[in-house]
């Protein structure tokens, strides 16, 4: 199975190996995706489902998908590293899914658009310093 | 072990055994149950709760299954029941859509369904394992008609970019040569004697046996092009009548193209217990459910309520609101006890007064991505053209399957089919797209499995992508194992007044049993509070 799915994929491959939960009625395992590189890719084929193409985010039933776009919580690039890794609320956790490059790539892509104008850039040794001590398996 | 004293305690078997023997197979099937065996989820029945003070009220919050069950059942035992729903209509996530439907997502993109009369999708929930005995219950209750949804269809495609030079193989060809070349391996290791040392002689003999019938072995144990394997995968000129009635086999594909496939990955997905047959599915739409639940308590149910806080004290429960239907003015409700079945990424984000255990439990569990794209077809060319009737064809591609109708086989006119069942990455980077590029990705990478068709029998497209819809703002809940052991036992707990319901609350995520379980344990924790003892 490990092997098989090596063969696929570059970008996520750690959740391709925990495939779905297994107790869902879901697809199976999620099929292989583009290799995401640049912090723009990862904006566009992950972010923007709920954050939306301007980052403008949406608001649903008395709740929202929080705006990037002149956030002031993006101040801090250990913020959205923070939020990336290990979810928040409604959001999934992405640590084990995006790896530590494509994270960093995404947070300054993010704070450096949008009207957001942050000149310090995250490293991926950035991110790698705030792995969670357990990295979480869908069930 | 040596078995030097003789065994004093039966064997579960021995046991059943005996109890067949003297007591006939009723009493065999009762003691079975009891011994936890021969049962599906843990429904065994609804909870009977007697003894209600008369004039208790009770909140509930959400008309989806589990928030209908949950109003269904207190109002039985003779509370005072209120439903507050945001949408304007009732069901959840319990949905089914039909021509002349609009679907408007977060971002603002609105889709009306253009699919002709009888025909329609389930975007979300689709399939009922037989083994989810409380939601089939309850159909049963409501009157719910049922039919079989079919899971596994052998002559489906199975598809990988990489193997078989792109091109699409039939499930039966890649399970007969995977069990074929499988069973080869082993009866012949077992033949070689590589196995003695693991196996008994006796149950080599077993095996050996067992692998010739299940690989469609011939008598030198080796699978190859022959009546056997033609018998299991096909043929290359099926069986015929007259007198050039005669089969031509065909060729198994080589054994290493087999295995490097990967294609086995889709042997095993219909074998876990929440896909074994029998599955079933509503005549009509899987909505017909929630319309069957709503019809028990649609006069308890204001619907284009936009619940903003809910707060509690030793009084009460009071739930502020807008009232969409009147311009947003605000509301309050109040009541004893509350049943709040509100999707957590919703629910996280409100006024909620609960202590911090329930607190970070409602923030500690996110809701998966999906995606599901139905689609029209001026034919049934997957009937008419392949002999595929219901079942899943997968893919590599994003698309990851292509869903055949359960029900109405061999009509003639337009088909609808589940041309996209999409998780994780592909499902962020669908629901990313706008409608039109989802529907124009789906067309051809379902192309490459029914290439001559796709395109041309093709009539219109929806695509229904669950991270965008305003009041769930994501599908099911995701749970990992460190969340399940901080936090699943105090988000199922009753905070003061307050309990929550849905399959969030549940071991049966992202299932509607989950929602009738959860829904079941809440009310029941309700009532023992209510009644002083809980």
């Amino acid at each position: 199975m490990r092997r098989f799915l090596f063969t696929y994929t570059l970008a996520v491959l750690p959740w391709l190996a925990c495939a779905a939960p297994a107790t869902a009625d879901t697809a199976g395992f999620s099929s292989h995706v583009q290799p995401l590189s640049s912090g723009e890719d990862v904006y566009r084929h992950v972010c923007q489902s709920c954050h939306m193409p301007d980052a403008r985010g949406a608001v649903g039933a008395g709740a929202q998908f929080p705006a990037l776009a002149g956030n002031p919580k993006l101040q801090s690039g250990a913020y959205p590293v923070y939020v990336i890794l290990n979810g928040f609320g409604g959001m999934p956790w992405f640590a084990g899914v995006l790896d530590d490059t494509q994270i960093a790539n995404v947070v300054n892509y993010v704070r450096t658009h949008f009207g957001n104008h942050y000149t310090d850039a995250v490293t991926p040794a950035d991110v790698a310093a705030q792995h969670p001590a357990v990295i979480p398996q869908e069930e | 072990m040596t078995n030097a004293h003789p065994r004093t305690v039966p064997t579960r078997r021995q046991l059943l055994t005996r109890i067949g023997i003297l007591a006939g197979s009723g009493a065999l099937y009762q003691a079975m149950t009891a011994m936890g065996h021969a049962q599906g989820t843990d429904f065994t029945a609804p909870p009977v709760l007697s003894g209600v003070k008369p004039g208790t009220r009770v909140l509930v919050l959400g008309a989806g299954l589990a928030g209908m069950l949950s109003a269904y059942e207190l109002r039985k035992a003779g509370y005072h029941v209120q439903v507050l729903e945001f949408q304007n209509r009732s069901g959840g996530r319990n949905i089914s859509l039909r021509g002349g439907d609009t679907v408007t997502e977060l971002g603002g993109a609105t889709q009306k369904v253009g699919f002709a009369p009888g025909n329609y999708i389930n975007p979300g929930p689709w399939r009922i394992p037989y083994h989810h005995q409380g939601l089939l219950h309850y159909c049963r209750e409501f009157g719910v008609a049922l039919e079989p949804f079919i899971e596994l269809n052998h002559n489906t495609w199975l598809h990988s970019s990489e193997a078989f030079g792109g091109r699409p193989v039939r499930y039966r060809e890649l399970s007969a040569d995977f069990n074929g070349f499988t069973a080869e391996l082993l009866a012949k290791a077992i033949d070689q004697h590589r196995l003695d040392d693991a196996v008994s002689a006796e149950e080599r003999e077993y095996l050996r046996t067992a692998m010739q019938e299940w690989g469609r072995l011939d008598a030198g144990l080796s699978y190859g092009k022959g009546a056997l394997s033609s018998g299991m995968r096909g043929y290359d000129r099926a069986p015929g009548g007259g007198p050039d009635g005669a089969p031509t086999f065909s060729t198994p594909f080589a054994r290493k193209d087999v295995m490097r496939s990967g294609l086995w990955t889709w042997l095993a997905f219909h074998q876990r217990m929440d896909m074994q047959t029998t599955m079933f599915q509503p005549v009509g739409g899987m909505d017909m459910i929630g319309k069957g639940f709503n019809r028990q308590v649609h006069d308890l149910i204001t619907l284009n309520c936009k619940v903003t806080a809910i707060h509690q004290d030793d009084r009460g429960v009071r739930v502020t609101y807008n009232d969409m239907g009147h311009g947003g003015v605000v509301r309050e409700a109040q009541a004893d006890y509350c049943v709040c079945t509100i999707p957590l990424p919703v629910l996280s984000q409100l006024d909620v007064q609960v202590g911090a255990a329930l607190r970070a439990a409602i923030m500690a569990v996110p809701y998966v991505s999906s995606v599901k794209m139905g689609l029209e077809f001026r034919r049934r060319f997957w009937e008419e053209d392949e002999q595929i009737y219901g079942g899943i064809s997968f893919t590599d591609q994003q698309i990851n399957q292509i869903s055949y109708p359960s029900n109405g086989f061999f009509s003639r006119g337009p088909g609808v089919l589940l041309g996209g069942y999409m998780f994780g990455p592909a499902a962020y980077d669908f629901a990313g797209m706008t409608p039109a590029e989802r529907l124009e990705h789906a067309l051809a990478q379902g192309e490459v499995l029914h290439p001559k068709q796709y395109r041309k029998e093709f009539s219109n497209g929806v695509s229904f992508a669950w991270s965008r819809v305003p009041w769930s703002l994501g599908c099911c809940s995701m749970w990992h194992e460190q969340a399940r052991k901080t936090h699943y036992k105090a988000l199922c707990a009753m905070d003061n007044r307050v309990v929550l319901a849905g399959e969030h609350a549940s071991y049966v995520g992202c299932w509607q049993e989950g929602a009738i379980l959860s829904a079941l344990a809440a009310i029941t924790q309700l009532h023992k509070r209510a009644q002083g003892v809980g």
